[in-house]
């Protein structure tokens, strides 16, 4: 019996179930956990290209205080017991810092199990730096000390299109369209509340939830939204709900503006030319690739010709990168005991534009300015366009960091 | 799972020895469990065993339906998931008001209440047996599914609802924070659960589950109604799904709606079956499997859901009865003291088998380094051989590989099954003789 | 409210004739060989990805064409080497192996194309607005899917009741061996079957993919309407399958344009305590907010009541 289990033990430790040594010398090694495999793999896999070309970028000029950084990644297919089950595989390698985007639902769980973790296991930290998922729990109601957000949450996207909006003399009827999930409802609940007070002349037509991707056949909800008489709709919706939404507005002429949360996302743009909705769809980031100024434009080429088919989907990628090998260096440790610190209440320079940010030492969000910007046809010999479409983002509107502050509800526990 | 199919307990008509079976196995199988945790002692050992020892209850819950009473079900992780939702519920609830009720309890909640909506939608889709079955499981998964983002307050929205397993009353000081603690809970509770569902099929009900399942009209003519069998099979399957998602509450401190979508009722359709449905162990062999493949497969290639369907195809269309059926054809031979003669032929068959499957991996990775991961440049390696996928000689080596393996794979399969026929019938004239 | 009604009833036809062409394939092969083709979804999309790739290198009418048949001749290949060796273990290997087929399918699909949507455009002659009513415009890609939509109808319903071939599928089905007696090659007949009802997905996946959206992904996300709408027809009937999508399609239209909740009808009676904070949202969920799944609901009713769907002639 103890001779078969012996030769079980060992051929298991073949294939890697059982500990593999903690590698960190000379390497800073970032899990990527993120879709890479099924449905969400294609906003993944763009996300990792990136960081893979950073990574790169970085060991060129000799890696981050004097380590190679190595990106690895670990594919969860946007399942939250996935997640926890791949970023425990990343601390048994010895990695002490993930990188997570896409879902908030995964989000939320990697950071209440690393607050966990963390507690658990003091001595060991590890620390979650998160590039896109926004439900404004993660830096108020669950807020935690060893995450850290680069993107702008939801409460603050909207924050800063209602103080643009709010300027907008024609927009007069505004009809919301959001998925039925926490995600779709926190877009509109923040939007009524928020165009109430700051445009108390503006009319509510319509507040309506779907299903989250059960819907093929938009017509109707378009047939309601033009029965409303709205000029403008606000809409969170993603992916194929976004394509197929704004592909039957296009199909039966409805006319109104549309301002989106993801309308550059992955088909995003396809569908909005598909629809010949030329100047009429807007979106909220915090940069795009045309964006007058020099730096940015250098690095989007750069990246361009290594990944021809992709422009830059995540601008933040480079702020998140560029803060964490700050903060690494200033604190000439990996350890994110000892980096953390470093992190919190940094100020620096946009990817996108060179203005300034700051990470918010309460709740470790990262404020930075945003833009609202529309799809149309570009000289693509000058400018980027998006998936082959001639079609590009151009800037509307930049609102400064301080139209977007936002108040938070976290109180953080600190370690120690 | 009737008498005729173990030979080995007729032949041995030493009580002592059917004792053995009766009780050993899980002594055993307690021992192993026990000893696990200090042959693979790190944090992902530890969290892929206790996925392990959770998707054997949820698996083994499962084939209570497909194996034993022929109901293919498409909705079953609605039990799982509503008893892991309810369990949460109930940690967090008792954590606030100090009621004294420790961890270990607390995987019965989740069983109560996959019992409770296994008898409310059980007595509605067990008047159907058959595709309508199927149909109806697989429309109230989707309802269910779909509501649980609705009720945002109920289920958590998309983030899901989280809870802390070491804020309740602590028993003989243990936390159970390490997750060594929880793996031992874990197992413990799939010990259990497994002798039960075992001891259910020994029942006399078991055995007209069986007899629902093979031939229904026999089943009512002797006075069942099938119907109400049906019921009961998917109540008890219910309980223990549940029971199941009480522990994956436990064990990921986070329930969300992704744990009773359709993902996880196919992931346990696919488990049960490639372990086998015709043998209790089948399920036990599938969810340790599949899990594994599952945990770790994706970090070894990109191509895994390409392997994991053509895994499925394979054993749907050359082993149905799944790999504990496999295993279970060579119990005739065991007891006759045949398998010696089998075991070279099998092996004559394996090595080629294996080859082709190497040159059949090959060929995937690199179409696929060559179409998916095109921006990387044709430049790879393969067990850690480094060539790149743009020459026409690792094409070539690959494909010889899968035709020439392939090819002796078929030829050794043939002997071995002819070896195996004769092996059987000699078995057979010994065990006629006794 | 005239101008509701009659937009939701347009829609609602559209849509559900969107859904029957899609469905069609599967109906096919589910009443004449009674197999689910869980894998019908990955020949719709295959149909798509084929179009789209013909459409920008010949032009879209020769896509109409040629990939239904490529990826019917795919269909038989797979009944011919796959289904038929699984069709003795019963009717639930079959159902899985169709599953399997469905990642299969899927990755395949993600090798050739990646995982980015791709740009299936209208084509020129067929990308302008029909007609207008109550200003809103109907475009004549719209038009064309319902033509193609009942033209494949009525087709399937004179071959299936009027012609020799079909009476001799639908008798392969109950009596196998007494059709081979009589001198007819069952096994050719089951292939070809598939090959067409393949070939139908095929069709569809060229008509819908311009009009939704082409990605490797689209199979997944159709999710298991197309069920819905064969099994609430019934069994063994394409008139059934028909009615229950224009019926699907009207539910689901109408509902979208009615706000109604639990709590507009029963007005004061909000249930108090920590029921409302776990099912206030059951009480503020609105008719339009569940439209989407409401066919699942009727799914598990239409079987529990009348297990043999809206026309079938026998239970499943």
């Amino acid at each position: 019996m103890m001779n078969k289990l012996a030769l079980a033990a060992a051929a298991l430790s073949i294939l890697g179930l059982s500990a593999m040594p903690a590698a960190a010398d000379g390497t800073l090694k970032l899990a990527y956990v993120d879709p890479l495999s099924g449905g969400g793999a294609s906003i993944g896999q763009l996300g990792l290209n990136q960081l893979k070309f950073i990574a790169e970028k970085v060991n060129a000029k000799g890696g981050v205080n004097g380590e190679k950084l190595e990106i690895v990644p670990f594919d969860n297919q946007v399942n939250p017991q996935k997640s926890l089950v791949q970023v425990q595989k990343a601390i048994d390698q010895g990695i002490q810092i993930i990188v997570q985007g896409n879902g908030s639902s995964v989000g939320v769980a990697i950071e209440d199990f690393l607050r966990k973790y963390n507690e658990r296991n003091p001595g060991k930290s590890v620390v979650y730096l998160n590039y896109a998922a926004i439900d404004p729990i993660l830096t108020n109601e669950k807020c935690s000390y060893w995450h850290f957000a680069w993107d702008a949450a939801v409460n603050i996207k909207l924050e800063a299109l209602t103080n643009y909006l709010k300027n907008q003399k024609d927009v007069k009827k505004v009809y919301l369209i959001d998925q039925d999930y926490s995600f779709g409802h926190s877009v509109a609940d923040t939007t009524v509340k928020m165009l109430k007070e700051k445009r108390p002349d503006i009319k509510i037509v319509g507040n309506e939830f779907h299903p989250l991707v059960k819907v093929t056949d938009f017509s109707p909800y378009i047939a309601k939204i033009k029965a409303s008489g709205a000029d403008t709709v606000i809409t969170g919706n993603w992916g194929q709900d976004f394509a197929l939404l704004i592909k039957a507005a296009g199909d039966a002429g409805l006319k109104v503006k549309w301002y989106t949360f993801y309308a550059g996302g992955a088909g995003g743009p396809t569908a909005v030319k598909q629809a010949g909705l030329a100047g009429q769809v807007f979106q909220i980031t915090e940069g795009i690739n045309n964006i007058d100024y020099k730096p940015a434009q250098e690095v989007i080429r750069a990246y361009m010709k290594a990944y021809p088919k992709e422009p830059v989907y995540y601008p933040r990628l480079f702020n998140l990168t560029g803060m964490l090998f700050k903060a690494i260096e200033e604190a000439k440790s990996d350890d994110p005991a000892k980096f953390a610190p470093k992190l919190e209440g940094m100020k620096y320079k946009t990817f996108s534009s060179g203005d300034e940010g700051f990470m918010r030492a309460s709740d470790h969000q990262f404020f930075q300015p945003l833009y609202i910007s529309t799809l149309e046809p570009v000289d693509t010999k000058k400018e980027f366009d998006e998936e082959n479409t001639g079609w590009g983002w151009k800037q509307v509107a930049q609102i400064p960091v301080k139209d977007t502050i936002t108040q938070t509800t976290c109180k953080m526990k600190r370690p120690g | 799972m009737s008498d005729a199919a173990h030979p080995l307990a007729i032949t041995a008509a030493l009580s002592g020895r059917k004792t053995f079976f009766t009780y050993g196995v899980w002594i055993v199988a307690a021992i192993i469990l026990a000893a696990l945790p200090h042959i693979f002692s790190s944090g992902l050992a530890l969290t892929t065993m206790s996925l392990m020892g959770i998707m054997i209850v949820f698996a083994l819950s499962y084939n209570m339906l497909l194996g034993q009473t022929g109901l293919l079900s498409f909705g079953h992780a609605v039990y799982f998931g509503l008893g892991g939702f309810l369990t949460v519920h109930a940690m967090n609830m008792v954590e606030g008001n100090a009621i004294p009720l420790p961890l270990f309890a607390f995987p019965l909640i989740g069983g109560l209440v996959g019992l409770l909506f296994g008898v409310i939608f059980g007595a509605v889709s067990t008047r159907r047996a058959g595709t309508a079955f199927a149909m109806i499981t697989l429309g109230i998964g989707e309802l269910v599914a779909s509501s649980a983002l609705i009720l945002r307050h109920a289920f958590g929205g998309e983030a899901g609802i989280t809870t802390d397993r070491t804020n309740l009353v602590h028993l003989f000081g243990i936390s159970f924070g390490p997750q060594i603690q929880v793996y031992y809970l874990i197992a413990a509770w799939a010990l259990v659960s497994t002798a039960a569902m075992y001891a259910l099929t020994r029942t006399p009900f078991g055995r007209i589950c069986n007899a629902v399942r093979d031939n229904p009209e026999r089943a009512r003519f002797i006075g069942y109604n099938t119907q109400t069998v049906r019921f009961m099979a998917f109540s008890f399957s219910g309980l223990f799904a549940g029971i199941a998602g009480g522990l994956a509450a436990i064990n990921f401190e986070l329930m969300s709606s992704a744990q009773l979508g359709l993902t996880q009722s196919g992931a346990v359709v696919v488990m049960t079956f490639i372990g086998g449905v015709g043998e209790f162990a089948g399920p036990i062999i599938g969810a340790i499997l599949i899990t594994y493949l599952q945990v770790t497969l994706s970090d070894v290639t990109d191509a895994w859901e390409l392997y994991f369907g053509l895994l499925f195809i394979a054993t749907v269309m050359f082993v149905p009865e799944g790999i504990a059926g496999l295993l279970a054809k060579q119990r005739p031979l065991i007891a006759a003291r045949q398998l010696h003669r089998v075991l070279p032929y099998y092996a004559l068959a394996l090595i080629p088998g294996l080859v082709a499957l190497c040159g059949f991996c090959l060929l995937v990775e690199m179409a696929y380094q060559l179409t998916v991961h095109a921006s990387d440049g044709p430049a790879m390696s393969f067990f850690h051989i480094p060539f790149s996928a743009a020459g026409l000689a690792p094409w070539a080596v690959a494909a010889a590989l899968f035709a020439g393996g392939l090819w002796l794979f078929r030829r050794a399969a043939r002997m071995s099954a002819d070896v195996y026929g004769d092996a059987l019938a000699v078995a057979r004239k010994r065990r006629n003789a006794a | 409210m005239f101008e509701i009604v009659f937009i939701s009833t347009l829609n609602g036809i559209l849509y559900g004739m969107l859904l029957f062409l899609m469905a069609s394939g599967l109906t096919v092969i589910f009443s004449m060989m009674g197999v689910l083709n869980f894998a019908h979804a990955g020949f719709y999309m295959l149909g798509a990805f084929f179009g789209f790739e013909i459409s920008r290198r010949i032009g879209f009418w020769p896509g109409l064409v040629i990939a239904p048949v490529l990826v019917g001749l795919i269909g038989m290949m797979v009944e011919r080497y796959g289904l038929r060796r699984v069709h003795r273990h019963g009717h639930v290997a079959e159902l899985l192996f169709t599953f399997g087929l469905t990642y299969v399918i899927q990755q395949g699909v993600e090798m050739v194309w990646g995982k980015l949507p791709v740009d299936y455009k209208v084509p020129p002659s067929l990308d302008f607005s029909a007609f207008t009513v109550f200003s809103t415009n109907y475009p004549a890609f719209k038009l064309f899917e319902l033509l193609i939509s009942i033209a494949i109808f009525l087709a399937l319903l004179l071959v299936v009741k009027r012609s020799r071939i079909g009476l001799v599928v639908q008798a392969a089905l109950d009596h196998p061996e007494m059709v081979a007696r009589l001198g007819h090659d069952v096994d050719r007949i089951f292939m070809l079957v598939f090959g067409v009802g393949t070939g139908l997905a095929a069709i569809a996946g060229v008509i819908a993919g311009p009009a939704l959206v082409t990605q490797s992904n689209m199979a997944g996300l159709l999710g298991p309407i197309l069920f819905v709408v064969v099994v609430v027809g019934g069994l063994g009937s394409l008139g059934g399958a028909f009615i229950a999508s224009l019926l699907i399609g009207l539910l689901q239209t109408f509902a979208v344009a009615s706000n109604m909740s639990l709590a507009d009808l029963f007005g004061g009676l909000d249930p108090g305590g920590t029921a409302a904070v776990y099912f206030g949202d059951i009480w503020s969920v609105t008719v339009a907010q569940v439209a989407p799944i409401m066919p699942y609901l009727l799914l598990v009713l239409i079987l529990i009541f009348r297990p043999r769907g809206l026309m079938g002639t026998r239970e499943t």
